[in-house]
């Protein structure tokens, strides 16, 4: 992954992004019980997949998400987050 | 080509012993399955059969012994840690590497070094007096050290690196060292053979049968094998082995890029690490300069090599030491590191009865490969947490007691 596409900018050179984690939902802080809300704030996803991610890309301070190959290291498709209503589906797990 | 040589590739029967026994199939069962053939599996196995009497082990490796992070990392040894259960964790190991060489009886090239940590701001220096301070307490030779001391110990060093950012000071750890990290699962993995523990190559796990809540079996590309005690020992590949027994942790997995110059004359006895600079090298045996940097910045399983790294890290090197600039760059390699929030190990017995970890070494796990063996064999055996891995255990998250090592990795992940 040499060039990302930035749905604001265009495709840049990848060294202008931050990665800023997973897209993940956070429980229901007053009705979660101590062991969801710990599992939330620790555990992440590690295994290798096709996941949606957090990227900033730094010079604009634009905030996006990326569907991403963790394993081949290739970004599938790039969206705004005001997006995040209909995106993009992953083609199934790759291990 | 010597006579020997000749001789010995000519054979159709090996006229010299090997390292180890190979084995054409897998038994229908086992005592204890190790899932990973690196340092830590193969120390585990060798300890479980040397001091606990359990012979009946498999090593399982999905490629060959020691060709994970065992062989990819940059080799460095020493103790000089943040917490106290780390610097009592890492102490140990330090003692058991110094005479692992005769208890093998082959050549680690065990080399006493001494270990710089350099300090380019008065806040660095802070960590570094704290860090000689918590050492110093529990008995391990580390000393804050001023700008006269470093240059001394490494006179060919440009004091100011580059004019932007002089150094100040340093963390001395005088028992800081390298040694041949191939040489270690060979060693170990030689030692478990001779004692009656089966290592399998080419051997993936595809699954881990579980029973109320209990390991029954383990499933591999080469059959089904019966156990009740797994140990996972896979470094980056931990998320993927977790996922058959359903266990959530903190892991995440980014890549960690080495890489060595070309073979010079030796001029650089101890390590040098800098944090601010994102560099830690040492001079290897046969003159090659050992380098490493940071993690790089995204999740990847993938072991891919960047010119960002090799740009970033020679430029580093250059503002230390400018006079390797006609040095070339020999090859350049990546491991996968499995990275914990506090940058702490996730060891010990888990939910799952009978599946213990020894996980989460992200970038500092080759020089606990002595004391991870020893401290897991006795988990394993006895089916209880070692003292030593208190602090360790995967169930501190859920108890927000993290073991803070951050300050102590070798540079600013």
């Amino acid at each position: 992954m040499k060039i990302m596409t930035c749905p604001l900018n265009g495709p840049r050179p990848v060294s202008e992004f931050a990665y800023g984690g997973e897209v993940r939902h956070s429980p229901d802080a007053d009705t979660c019980s101590d062991a969801e809300w710990s599992a939330y704030v620790f555990n992440r996803s590690g295994s290798p997949g096709v996941k949606y991610e957090w990227w900033c890309h730094i010079a604009s301070g634009f905030w996006f998400i990326a569907l991403r190959d963790t394993t081949r290291d290739m970004v599938i498709a790039t969206y705004a987050a005001e997006m995040a209503r209909q995106p993009p589906q992953p083609q199934g797990r790759t291990n | 080509m010597p006579y020997r040589l000749l001789r010995f590739g000519l054979t159709r029967k090996h006229p010299e012993p090997r390292m180890f026994t190979r084995h054409d199939s897998l038994k229908s069962g086992y005592d204890v399955v190790i899932i990973g053939g690196g340092g830590h599996g193969l120390a585990a196995a060798y300890y479980l059969a040397r001091d606990h009497g359990i012979r009946n082990v498999a090593v399982l490796e999905k490629g060959y012994i020691g060709g994970g992070n065992t062989g990819r990392n940059t080799t460095i040894i020493r103790s000089n840690y943040l917490t106290p259960e780390g610097v009592k964790f890492y102490d140990e190991s330090v003692r058991l590497w110094q005479d692992l060489g005769e208890d093998f009886d082959l050549n680690l090239f065990y080399s006493t070094r001494g270990h710089y940590t350099l300090a380019h701001t008065d806040s660095a220096m802070r960590t570094m007096r704290w860090r000689a301070e918590v050492n110093t307490h529990y008995g391990v030779r580390s000393e804050a050290v001023d700008a006269a001391f470093v240059k001394r110990g490494i006179p060919m060093i440009d004091m100011s690196c580059g004019g932007h950012a002089p150094i100040l000071g340093a963390l001395f750890h005088e028992p800081g060292a390298i040694a041949r990290h191939d040489a270690v699962a060979w060693g170990y993995g030689r030692g478990a053979d001779r004692r009656g523990v089966e290592i399998h190559q080419q051997t993936e796990v595809t699954g881990i049968c579980l029973r109320g809540g209990r390991v029954v079996g383990v499933d591999t590309n080469r059959g089904s094998i019966a156990t009740s005690r797994v140990l996972c020992a896979v470094a980056g590949f931990t998320p993927r082995v977790l996922d058959m027994v359903d266990l959530h942790t903190p892991i995440y997995v980014h890549p960690l890029q080495a890489m060595v110059s070309e073979p010079v004359k030796p001029w650089l006895d101890p390590i040098i690490v800098s944090g601010s600079l994102h560099v830690y090298v040492s001079q290897s045996a046969r003159g090659e300069l050992v380098m490493g940097a940071s993690l790089d910045p995204y999740e990847l399983h993938h072991t891919r090599s960047t010119l960002d790294f090799a740009e970033g890290l020679s430029a580093h090197m250059l503002d230390m030491f400018p006079f390797l600039s006609d040095v070339n760059v020999n090859r350049q390699w990546a491991g996968l590191a499995d990275m914990t929030p506090d940058f702490a190990p996730i060891m010990g017995v888990t939910p799952v009865e009978g599946f213990f970890l020894d996980a989460g070494w992200g970038t500092w796990g080759f020089k606990a490969t002595p004391v991870c063996g020893k401290s897991m064999s006795h988990t394993v055996a006895t089916g209880r947490n070692h003292t030593l891995l208190e602090g360790f255990t995967m169930d501190r998250f859920a108890r927000y007691q993290l073991t803070g090592e951050k300050g102590a990795a070798s540079v600013g992940h």
